[in-house]
């Protein structure tokens, strides 16, 4: 269904800039919240490739790639709240919530 | 008869686990059970003899086991050699274990003594009779066991362990050698039995070289047990067992075995001339060397061990060069005088309690039975009429005359005078002139019946089976004496014996020439012979060097097999510590990698992609 | 019956496991009844073999995986049946020379058990799965005893061992994968694969698939130059451990070859006789000159077993029908000569806490009995006749001249050399523990209790029987080996 609109290489220039975002900050940050917000922009980068390339290939369903980003929001969403669970978790024990300081994965 | 000549050695078997078993309870009655079974064997060999002389033979053979389509038998076979060999063995093997009852009175493992005895007594008879060479070599290994146990029956003392173990390793030596005989024959014949492999050869089906190469090898082993040269020097060591063992095993019957390999085997040496040549040198030279190194022994034990040696020689002198009855006579002539012969010595022992011919001296007068028996072994082995020793000798000599080896003729007339030499000073230097220490004859005494019953016994083969040597000869199915060349042989040996004696008799008994002199006159030979031609060096040499091998085996295993395992095992250990460094527990350094090497794979992904 | 032999052992276990741990007198009367049963199920099936011929008595077979192909297999012939008694045997053996065990003993018996198992089911298993299965399990309680009940080096002695089987056992099931996937039948099933490999295995692959198995059982052996962890092993792991380990664990090696190897790949094993002889003499010469070179007494038997089980592959690489035959028949003999040595050298060690030789001369008066008894296991190891290991060897050797190349010549003649060693280092370890008198410390020491004797008299009068009638044995054997021989094109 090729219609006039937003080219789709636009879609593409921001989800690059939101996941290379998201990478960056997932990569630096140090605080545990931080990260998970940075994964998120990751995520949505995802979803709105989703959305974009389902309306630009005209899929036969035009329900199936938004359903994808659906799924993969409410995933998402029970990640943070495990996530936060975890940051909380972490704060009561260690009384810090600085990532550099949790080495327990060391081999 | 010799269809149950099995029980022979079936009795001293019995006796040996009796002996075992419930030896312990009856302390040393224990002894009775041996002398009673060797007695009944004694009288069924002689019984068998008398069978297998009236015409009879048997052979009996049971089905033992199955490798493929290849049935091996198990059995005995008894014909007149064997006949002969038996009664030999029975007898003397008797009278010493009546003998062992004297003179190992209050020995701490008496029992034991006897097991072993019995054991022994069991393989030589089986030896003997054995149809087949697996059963043959059973019975010659368990004797080599037995030698080793008897030998070390004193263990306590290190010295008298070794001297077993040396028996046991340098007898084993030789051993593989014949295995590797056994094995070659076998399998170019596809049989373990005499008959079969001799049938074969006498054939004319196996190749010359074949035959040749496996009569060098059985000889390995005779060599080994007949201590020739150069694996003889275990024997004189052997001298550190009780003496009825060594009146039993050093010199009447396992020693022959050896002999016996040989004579059984004869048909195969005499395909092969290279090896029965072999046989006539091996035993010349170790006749000679035997009886050289005979003269400075002064140790009774080690002189009469020698004179062995040296008869040992003698008898493959005589295989060598086709007298193969004359072997075999001087081999059963030699049993009874030289069971005799360490029987005496072993009452000489019994009564001053030392080895050492130095001390003792003037014996004839307290120990008057022993030295005379003594002095008619001694007459035996010099080789002086009518003696039994003088006839076999004189086989002996008339065969290697008869053959073209003329220089070993010399040499074995030369060895005759020493053997009379080192026994006619063997004899005045234990029982004649004055004694040399006081304390060593003062508590001498004579040994008790029991001891010198055996020695009379044994004087009347001694002096007797001699005459019985042209029908022995004939009987055993060799060749006949060369009647019309005996003569000039006969007086040559008479008069070499005499020779021996009177020189030996110039020097120790009129004293004529002081030793002393003669030891410094002659002070090079004197060492050769003292150093026992150095043939003990050699063979520690050797043990060393397979010693020195070994431990290089283990320090190449340890540091090199197991040092390349370990060090691979390290090289995964370093690589694990470097892969360690690499994962810092930070998931965030973890993500980078994985990032990487995702960027890493796509843009692999697009270069080979476009190249493929 | 043959499950019996498997199941009883291991079900025993559970109940060992459930006991209280402080009731060890029940434990030990339980786990000795459960090692009893084999020996009395040996005993019954030992009629049935009858002078076993070619083929299988008492198959059980049942699908276990349909859609592969694997199958619950048992069988018995006359090569494995000699195997599952001496297993019976030994196994009750250490059970019994076990009772000394003071840690842990309920874990310790139940992983005995275990590896009787696991052992009976190596021996029987006709599915290559299932063997495999076995073949791995034992490493697992054999690990755990090495590592827990072991001396002072137990821990490394025990990696050792288990990365050296491991990573044997993993070439061995590449190769069992290749042999699977080429013969395309959908059977894991040991015979019927032999039967169709020879024609369905590539040329080009035979030799490598081949080799895959071979590494997997050459460690087991071992076979020269990776013998490195038996002497480790053994050292480390406790008397009953290193009996069950020399006597039975070896054996797996030498059995994979003839069960499978070799019937499977009979070409590529025609191609490989030359390699294997020459690693079957190394084996035997090598082991004997390191064992003469070692000081601690159990490092010595170790190094001994290594001579030994190269008689076995050279008899393999021979094959002749006496070769074969020798090489099976000293697969028992040295498990029941070896299991003999072990017991002793612990039985000294429990007396003396020493195992260097150089410090127990003089045995034989302080412990007549069990230096009696010592002096028996030093002969048969020197193989002298009228004992197994001399039938085994004797037979074995005169098989490998029947052969009658000059190669195989040659290699009997550079044997010999072995034997010499072989009697050296064994006249050796009797003239060092035994002769002399005994040092001061040691002179009052108590001779070989009843339960000692127990362990070791059973032994005795088998190699007894054994050596002096070998038909017992060999009466079995010749039927399989003869079809053995057949396969292998009569090489």
């Amino acid at each position: 269904m090729p219609e006039a609109g937003v080219p789709v290489g636009y879609f593409f220039a921001v989800s690059t800039l939101l996941f290379s975002l998201g990478v960056f900050g997932a990569l630096r940050r140090t605080n545990p919240v931080a990260i998970l917000m940075s994964i998120e922009l990751m995520l949505n980068a995802v979803n709105i490739n989703f959305v974009a390339f389902s309306r630009h290939l005209g899929a036969a369903d035009p329900v199936r790639g938004p359903m994808f980003a659906i799924f993969v929001i409410t995933v998402a969403a029970a990640e943070v709240s495990l996530g936060l669970a975890i940051v909380l978790a972490l704060l009561r024990r260690r009384r810090s919530a600085d990532v550099n300081e949790f080495d327990a994965l060391k081999g | 008869m010799p269809q149950h000549a099995w029980i022979i050695p079936a009795l001293p078997l019995a006796s040996y686990a009796l002996t075992v078993f419930v030896g312990r309870r009856l302390g040393e009655r224990a002894a009775y059970i041996g002398i009673a079974a060797l007695g009944l064997a004694t009288v069924l060999a002689f019984w068998t003899l008398a069978a297998v002389g009236g015409g009879a033979s048997a052979a009996m053979s049971v089905p033992w086991l199955r490798l493929g389509d290849w049935e091996i038998r198990m059995g005995f076979q008894v014909g007149r050699l064997e006949a002969a060999v038996l009664a030999m063995v029975t007898l003397v093997s008797w009278m010493i274990f009546i003998f062992s009852k004297g003179y190992m009175h209050g020995d701490a493992r008496f029992n034991r003594f006897y097991a072993h005895l019995s054991l022994f007594v069991t393989g030589m008879l089986t030896l003997v009779m054995a149809d087949n060479f697996l059963l043959f070599f059973v019975a010659w290994e368990i004797m080599g066991l037995c030698s080793y146990l008897l030998i070390g029956h004193w263990f306590e003392e290190v010295e008298n362990a070794r001297a077993a173990f040396k028996a046991f390793l340098v007898t084993r030596l030789g051993d593989v050698g014949l295995l590797l005989g056994i094995w070659t024959l076998a399998a170019a014949t596809g049989s373990l039995r005499f008959a079969d492999i001799l049938e074969k050869v006498e054939a004319g089906e196996l190749s010359g070289s074949l035959v040749t190469v496996a009569a060098l090898l059985l000889f390995m082993g005779a060599v080994g047990k007949s201590a020739q040269v150069p694996l003889h020097i275990w024997l004189p060591d052997a001298m550190a067992g009780p003496t009825p063992v060594s009146a039993l095993i050093h010199a009447a019957t396992m020693v022959a075995a050896g002999v016996f390999l040989v004579g059984r085997t004869y048909p195969l040496f005499e395909a092969a001339p290279a090896a029965l040549a072999t046989v006539a040198y091996i035993g010349a030279v170790t006749a000679l060397v035997a009886a050289l190194i005979a003269t400075v022994q002064t140790d009774i034990k080690k002189t009469l061990a020698y004179s062995t040696m040296s008869q040992l020689g003698y008898m493959m002198l005589a295989m060598g060069v086709g007298g193969f009855a004359a072997g075999l006579f001087h081999l059963e002539a030699h049993a009874f005088f030289k069971a005799l012969l360490f029987l005496a010595a072993g009452s000489v022992i019994h009564a001053v309690h030392t080895q050492d011919m130095h001390r003792m001296g003037g014996l004839i007068g307290p120990l008057r039975l022993t030295g005379l028996t003594f002095l008619a072994g001694a007459l035996a082995l010099a080789g002086i009429p009518p003696f039994a020793g003088f006839f076999s000798k004189d086989a002996v000599l008339v065969a290697v005359h008869a053959s073209p080896y003329r220089a070993l003729f010399w040499v074995a007339l030369f060895t005759a005078f020493l053997t009379a030499y080192y026994m006619t000073r063997a004899a005045a230097l234990t029982f004649f002139g004055r004694p040399r220490e006081r304390e060593v004859i003062e508590h001498a005494h004579e040994s008790p019946p029991v001891m010198t019953a055996p020695l009379l016994v044994l004087v009347v083969p001694t002096a007797l089976f001699g005459f019985l040597g042209p029908w022995f000869q004939a009987f055993v199915g060799g060749h006949e004496a060369h009647g019309a060349e005996a003569a000039p042989v006969q007086a040559l040996a008479i008069g070499a014996a005499v020779a021996g004696i009177l020189v030996a008799w110039a020097i120790y008994g009129f004293r004529a020439l002081d030793r002393r002199t003669a030891i410094r006159l002659l002070k090079p030979l004197y060492v050769l012979f003292k150093e026992k031609f150095f043939f003990d060096h050699l063979g520690l040499a050797v043990a060393r060097l397979g010693m020195l091998l070994s431990l290089a085996v283990g320090a190449f295993d340890r540091l090199v097999v197991d040092g390349l395992v370990n060090g691979v095992a390290w090289l995964v250990l370093l690589i694990g510590r470097g892969a360690r460094a690499l994962t810092a527990g930070s998931a965030q350094a973890y993500a980078l990698v994985m990032l990487a090497g995702v960027v890493i794979g796509l843009f692999i992904y697009q270069v080979l992609g476009r190249v493929g | 019956m043959l499950s019996l032999l498997i199941f009883l052992p291991l079900l025993a276990a559970v109940p060992i496991l459930l006991l209280p741990a402080g009731r060890e007198q029940e434990i030990k009367r339980l786990a000795t009844a459960a090692a009893a049963a084999p020996v009395l199920l040996v005993a019954l099936m030992w009629p049935g073999l009858g002078a076993g011929g070619p083929g299988f008595l008492y198959e059980v077979r049942v699908p276990w995986v349909p859609s592969l192909g694997i199958e619950y297999h048992l069988g018995v012939d006359g090569i494995s049946f000699p195997l599952v008694a001496l297993s019976a045997l030994v196994f009750l053996v250490a059970v019994l020379a076990s009772y000394g065990i003071r840690e842990r003993v309920k874990e310790y018996f139940a992983l005995v058990l275990v590896l009787e198992a696991a052992v009976m089911g190596v021996f029987t298993a006709l599915d290559y799965v299932l063997f495999y299965l076995f073949f791995e399990l034992v490493l697992v309680p054999m690990y755990f005893l090495i590592a827990i009940w072991g001396g002072p080096r137990r821990e490394y002695a025990a990696i050792k061992f288990i990365i050296y089987t491991m990573a044997g056992s993993l070439l061995m099931l590449i190769g069992i994968l290749a042999l699977y996937f080429h013969t395309g039948a959908n059977t894991f099933s040991i015979p019927e694969i032999a039967r169709r490999a020879p024609e369905l295995v590539p040329p080009s692959w035979r030799l490598w698939v081949f080799l895959a198995l071979f590494a997997g059982f050459a460690v087991k052996v071992p076979v020269w130059p990776l013998h490195t962890w038996l002497p480790d092993a053994h050292v480390e792991a406790p008397t009953p451990i290193s009996v069950i380990l020399a006597a039975l664990l070896l054996k797996m090696g030498t059995y994979g070859l003839v069960r499978i190897t070799h019937p499977t790949l009979p070409e590529a094993a025609r191609e490989f006789a030359a390699a294997l002889a020459v690693l079957g003499v190394v084996n035997i010469i090598y082991g004997a000159l390191a064992a003469m070179a070692q000081r601690d007494f159990k490092k010595l038997v170790a190094y001994s077993s290594v001579s030994h089980m190269g008689y076995v592959l050279l008899g393999l690489a021979a094959g002749t029908a006496a070769a074969v035959n020798g090489a099976v028949f000293q697969m028992v003999a040295h498990g029941l000569i070896s299991a003999m040595l072990f017991l002793l050298v612990g039985v000294f060690y429990d007396r003396t806490h020493t195992r260097e030789m150089e410090r127990l001369h003089g045995m034989y008066l302080a412990t007549p009995t069990a230096g009696v008894i010592l002096a028996f296991a030093g002969l048969a190891n020197l193989g002298l006749p009228a004992l197994p290991g001399f039938v085994a060897e004797f037979f074995t050797l005169q098989g490998v001249m029947q052969v009658g190349t000059g190669f195989f010549t040659r290699i009997a003649y550079v044997t010999v050399i072995g034997i010499v060693f072989t009697a050296a280092f064994n006249l050796l370890m009797m003239h060092r523990v035994l002769m002399g008198r005994p040092r001061e410390e040691f002179a009052a020491l108590p001779d070989a209790t009843p339960r000692e004797l127990a362990t070791l008299v059973p032994l005795m009068a088998a190699s007894l029987l054994l050596g002096v009638w070998p038909a017992v044995i060999m009466r079995m054997t010749n039927g399989p080996v003869s079809e053995f021989i057949r396969i292998l094109g009569g090489a």
